[in-house]
């Protein structure tokens, strides 16, 4: 299931709710994302999220649905902010319930690592001296190559 | 008429987010936009650009239909 929203959300509520949707499960694993009050030195005062709503939609959703067959998850759910976000305020929340541990830790790892490089979300961080868009690192490419077919092998 | 929605630096670059553009083809659309605005040229310009027509990514040229929706997209970065 995914959730994109504006609203801030609670991340032990959300978690709570998969707990209790994923009969059976043996491992709930989350992960949540929070925005950083300050990047390389810069303070943060805000930061703009901007999204392609209808894409997103779809591009999260096929992963969600990957996730679910490549780990066999009983449970799953991706809730997304966009618009403008305070410091400190969670931005992201994944979770996974299998069977057993590692499936719900790769299952989420596997999906954080799908959305910093594959869902159409653009990141500008606002501060005192100004705005700058936001890239990709090289760091997250590689993550998310981890993941390529070859490793599931 | 494609209608063209720009994200990100994008927008940033051109001043608006969402506008209607006559043209028969993909690449000829980019040409246009890129003509008519140095700063969204030069955004458009950037590594990394990808475009999706109808909500699915396309890769090289395509033909465009009336009402197809084409979205310049810089780099994602979700999460």
């Amino acid at each position: 299931m995914i959730r994109l929203q504006t609203e801030p959300f609670d991340a032990g509520a959300l978690l709570a709710q998969v707990s209790a949707a994923a009969g059976g499960a043996g491992a709930v694993a989350s992960f949540t994302g929070l925005v950083r009050p300050a990047t390389d030195g810069r303070s943060v005062e805000m930061l703009e999220l901007d999204c392609y709503l209808g894409l997103a939609e779809q591009v999260i959703g096929g992963y969600v649905e990957e996730a679910v067959r490549r780990f066999s998850l009983l449970e799953a759910l991706v809730v997304h902010r966009h618009g403008a976000i305070a410091p400190g305020e969670a931005i992201v929340f994944v979770a996974a319930a299998a069977a057993h541990r590692r499936a719900a830790f790769d299952a989420v790892d596997f999906l954080m690592d799908r959305l910093k490089t594959e869902a159409p979300f653009w990141k500008k961080e606002h501060g005192p001296a100004g705005g700058h868009w936001i890239e990709p690192r090289p760091a997250d490419y590689h993550d998310a190559a981890r993941w390529a077919p070859k490793d599931a092998t | 008429v494609a209608r063209v929605l720009l994200f990100g630096r994008f927008a940033d670059a051109a001043g608006w987010r969402e506008r209607e553009v006559e043209a028969p083809r993909l690449s000829e659309l980019t040409h246009a936009l890129g003509e008519a605005d140095d700063l969204l040229g030069e955004a458009l310009a950037r590594p990394g650009l990808q475009v999706a027509v109808n909500q699915a990514i396309v890769r090289g040229d395509a033909e465009l239909g009336p009402a197809d929706e084409v979205a310049y997209l810089p780099p994602m970065s979700g999460g």
